[in-house]
């Protein structure tokens, strides 16, 4: 410890910064990273965040397999992506570095845990025998920090008469501490955090904090950094933020939704990664009346919905990729009963098993195609975590008001990545409520009035809902074809054909109650058109602000209507010279939008489980551009 | 939902404008018309009463009764009257299928609705046979049974429904039979007076693919000898003049005995709460060409699924208040920009 009382250094003032948090999974680093973020969002910056973590719960100890990493990129302005290359490195372990390394910007800033660094854990990190990066070059042209993390804390502990093993397992809050000096966080709400989460657990919580401080302190006294850094906050719209994910964001929505419809809501859902923490933050609030039934699997999930809306509920399927093609029957019937449900695919990497904890944009044809029949449904998209909060009221109004499942379309990039939301006043939400029909909506021949259970609103198609209950309606539906307007069983050939016809109608007639695609960037004379949909939005708005630092001129339409697209989108596509269509997936947006508008949707494709880098697309679009 | 009487009805009124199609002499014809006579005894409005069912010549049944009804598909029946069960607890749920319904594709959803204790009264139709899909067997088929899909008989073991729903933790699980109207209606009443989910197993003919199957113990002239009658709180006895009955050995195994021989007082008394009994009754006899015990295997009080989920609900709006979506919203870490 320094003895001298030099004055401490002024900041210096940057405009953004890039860190990434890496360690074994047991480390802790999803929650330093949450806690920098946290911190960083009440100083008022402007922030996204890419978590991400191994698909194993307890992967090998030390493994590069076992690495898990927060990487967060705050800033003084409007930004729309984690960043592309990390300016700052902090590798708990070997594995860490060895799995990170590569993903840095050059000479970045990397600070190791140098305690970490022993033979085994250089082995099982899957170093070559005698190699040690800190020494053999591995970091040449890196500016290298290395700090004794484990001891420092250890030591930062003994006074609390903490057991020296449980001591280390504070250490990532010593490397919060210093990432928090270095940067200037206020180190208040990281205090307030703790006390607050291990408030019972006094032992914990006091080893905690002594590493935060301890941290803290040694970037203040140990000389190693000649000062600290600043980023000053984002001058946003004047309101009340808050920091949230795209999967709380869906959640909130959907209680939203609720209280916009006067109904309550149901949740029938079977936990599956990265989709869960929807039914885990749903099942809190039960004091919104909310209704929330972990079934025994996808099928009696989406089920018990589909049970829950015939009975007048707000009802409502989460899953992913894989649930879907369990729950595509019980999709078909609900398109033939045409009651609202809102079925919810936070999409991961497939086929299969896939990559459940990384992000991909898979199942645009599922949602669209994948299910038996002429099955047409409505999908929404949701393109940034806050927008989550929004897709899901509109996911929700439209399966309202039209009686039928509707496809809401997010990602695990969405799900947990994070950003400062403006909170909306709730006054402002739209009022999504229907009426149930309580009345007959038809005349017999011999006078009496009936009940025609598919007698269909001639502006939207849709049935009446009559709820179990309702005195004098009884009647009965099912998944065999019905007469059209009666409802009765229908074998009839034509009678099918109209039925066909009037499903798909319906459905493609909500593009006169959604609102027309927005075009953005160089309207008149842009070169190239940018289409896309979903979680892309914020690496395309990353990239087409490099396009035109390039002198280029180029444009951006943004999906969240994926059926019907919205009824202007022919025209804007053939606005424009050329269509890029980035998705990470192999093309299927484009696919869609070929067959549709036959116009030339060249496809840009990223399917590595990570969403677009700013970078990536600005190069893939400049390849375009110069073809 | 009105506070007026339960108005005064008739099968009539219970009977939609649906022609049955099943084919001519099926039992599901005196299952329809034994629920359908039954209903105005219930005490429930049809405006309040929902038939769901899954796929199968059994899952027609909905389309015959005038209420509220829902015709689904292949097994999931017990999973969406599950879900319309826990939003709406004031309605009067039934769930009508098939063998092949209930065990084979939805037996997932079957057990599950029985352990969660949803108050529905579910009638599974034993035939023993694929009816719709026009003959193959079924997973309560016995073993050899030759069928389109088995022209060398079936290997497959069979499922005993009644053991299946006491494994799952049914609160109340009995069995009837498409042949007594009595009977059928007996084990309705209680089971759809029954809190919580109650499985009934209907033996029922299908007179086109597997006739017969139940005629050795079903029909009147067999009945007396091959049906074991169980009757809570009475000595188990069947036979014309009640000559036979069942003991418990000292094995700890039940037999069938001769009521002379053993004396009335050492039958086995039947007790509807014991689940070791029930258990034990529903494997003395493995197929319906041995003595087989109908009536109420299981009867037990067990808290009912939909009104704990409403108990939670209250107490959370007690414990948090109302929801409140602005504060929910800013319930997290919040920060203002002037
Ligand atoms: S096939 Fe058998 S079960 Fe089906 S309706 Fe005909 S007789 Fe009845």
């Amino acid at each position: 410890m320094s003895t001298t009382a030099d004055p401490p250094a002024a900041p210096e003032t940057l405009r953004g910064v890039i860190i990434r948090f890496a360690g074994d999974s047991g480390d802790g680093m999803q929650l330093t990273g949450d806690r920098f973020t946290s911190a960083s969002a009440l100083f008022g910056n402007d922030l996204v965040t890419l978590p991400e973590y191994p698909a194993e719960i307890r992967a090998p100890a030390g493994t590069v397999a076992g690495v898990s990493a927060f990487q967060v990129h705050i800033s003084d302005h409007d930004i729309t992506t984690p960043g592309d290359a990390p300016n700052v490195l902090v590798a708990m372990n070997p594995a860490a570095l060895r799995s990170e390394l590569a993903k840095l910007e050059p000479g970045a800033t990397v600070i190791v845990n140098v305690d970490a660094f022993d033979e085994r854990a250089l082995a099982k990190a899957g170093y070559p025998e005698g190699h040690d990066p800190l020494t053999a070059g591995d970091l040449k042209g890196f500016n290298v920090y290395e700090v004794p993390m484990t001891s420092l804390t250890r030591q930062a502990c003994e006074p609390l008469g903490v057991k020296p093993r449980d001591a280390e397992r504070s250490k990532n809050f010593f490397a919060l501490g210093l990432i928090s000096w270095m940067y200037t966080r206020p180190e208040q709400p990281t205090i307030d955090w703790i006390n607050q989460k291990f408030g019972s657990r006094t032992a914990v919580r006091d080893a905690n904090l002594a590493a935060f401080r301890a941290g803290h302190a040694f970037g203040e006294t140990a000389e190693l950094f000649d000062h600290p850094y600043t980023v000053a906050p984002f001058e946003k719209a004047p309101g009340v933020y808050t920091s949230i994910s795209g999967n709380t964001a869906t959640a909130w929505g959907l209680i939203a939704a609720s209280q916009q419809a006067k109904l309550p809501l149901f949740l029938g859902s079977y936990p599956i990664t990265p989709a869960s923490d929807i039914l885990h933050e749903l099942s809190k609030h039960k004091n919104f009346g909310v209704r929330t039934l972990q079934a025994e699997d996808e099928i009696a999930g989406i089920g018990a919905a589909l049970g829950a809306a015939y009975g007048g509920h707000l009802a409502v399927t989460t899953t992913s990729g894989p649930g879907v093609a369990l729950k595509s029957e019980t999709i078909g019937l609900a398109i033939s009963l045409e009651l609202p449900l809102i079925i919810i695919d936070v999409q991961r990497g497939g086929p299969s098993t896939g990559l459940p904890t990384k992000t991909e944009q898979a199942d645009l044809l599922l949602a669209m195609y994948g299910h038996h029949g002429e099955s047409p449904l409505p999908i929404v998209a949701a393109y940034s975590p806050s927008d989550c909060f929004f897709a899901a009221i509109e996911a929700a109004r439209i399966a309202l008001k039209y009686r039928t499942p509707v496809f809401l379309l997010t990602d695990g990039y969405l799900a947990n990545g994070a950003e400062p939301w403006l909170i909306p006043d709730v006054s402002t939400l739209p009022d999504i409520s229907v009426p149930f029909t309580t009345e007959p909506n038809h005349v017999d021949d011999d006078g009496t009035p009936s009940l025609w259970p598919y007698l269909r609103d001639p502006d939207t198609l849709a049935r009446p809902w009559v709820v179990p209950g309702t005195p004098g309606l009884e009647h009965r539906i099912g998944g065999i074809e019905k007469e059209d307007g009666r409802g009765n069983i229908s074998y009839v050939p034509e009678n099918h054909e109209r039925m066909v016809h009037l499903r798909a109608e319906k459905v493609a007639g909500i593009a006169r109650d959604i609102p027309p695609a927005e075009v953005v960037g160089d309207l008149d004379d842009a070169e190239v058109l940018l289409v896309g949909w979903g979680s892309t939005w914020g690496a395309i708005n990353g990239a087409m602000e490099r396009v035109q630092a390039d002198g280029r001129r180029i444009a951006h339409v943004h999906l969240t209507h994926l059926n019907p697209f919205p009824s202007n989108l022919g025209e804007i596509l053939h606005r424009y010279p050329k269509v890029v269509v980035p998705e990470m997936n192999m093309g299927q947006l484009s696919r869609l939008l070929r067959a549709e508008y036959l116009v030339d949707a060249k496809s840009v494709s990223k399917v590595k489980g990570l969403p677009f880098t700013a970078g990536e697309l600005e190069s893939a679009i400049l390849g375009v551009l110069d073809d | 939902m009105t506070d007026t009487a339960i108005p005064v009805t008739t099968r009539k009124d219970w009977s939609s404008d649906q022609e049955p199609r099943w084919c001519p002499g099926c039992g599901d014809y005196s299952i329809l018309a034994a629920v359908q006579m039954l209903m105005p005894d219930l005490g429930v409005r049809r405006e309040d009463t929902v038939f769901i069912s899954g796929i199968g010549c059994a899952a027609r049944f909905p389309y015959y009764m005038d209420t509220y009804g829902v015709h689904t598909i292949h097994g999931r029946a017990p999973a969406i009257a599950t879900g319309l069960a826990v939003a709406r607890p004031d309605l009067d749920i039934w769930v009508v299928g098939g063998d092949g319904d209930m065990l084979s594709i939805g037996g997932n959803h079957l057990i599950h609705a029985l352990r969660r204790n949803i108050d529905l009264t579910i009638l599974m139709f034993n035939n023993q046979i694929y009816g719709l899909t026009k003959g193959q067997y079924s997973p309560t088929s016995e073993v050899g049974k030759v069928t389109k899909s088995t022209p060398l008989g079936s290997l497959d073991h069979p499922f005993n429904p009644i053991s299946v729903a006491l494994g799952a933790e049914a609160s109340f699980v009995a069995r009837t039979h498409d042949m007594d109207r009595k009977h059928m209606q007996e084990t309705l009443k209680a089971a759809h007076a029954h809190k919580g989910a109650a499985f009934v197993e209907i033996y029922q003919n299908c007179n086109v693919f597997n006739d017969g199957a139940f005629e050795g113990i079903t029909a009147k002239a067999n009945r007396d000898d091959m049906l074991i009658p169980l009757v809570h709180g009475q000595p188990i006895r069947f036979g014309a003049e009640g000559q036979k009955g069942v003991m418990m050995g000292n094995d700890g195994a039940l037999r069938i005995v001769d009521v002379a021989e053993v004396g009335e007082a050492n039958l086995l008394v039947h007790d509807e709460t014991d689940a070791g009994l029930a258990f034990q009754l529903s494997r003395l006899s493995h197929g319906p060409y041995e003595p087989t015990p109908i009536g109420v295997f299981r009867s037990v009080d067990r808290p009912e699924y939909a009104e704990m989920v409403a108990q939670q609900l209250a107490q959370a709006g007690e414990g948090k208040g109302p929801g409140d979506l602005q504060a929910l919203l800013h319930s997290g870490a919040t920060w203002t920009v002037e």
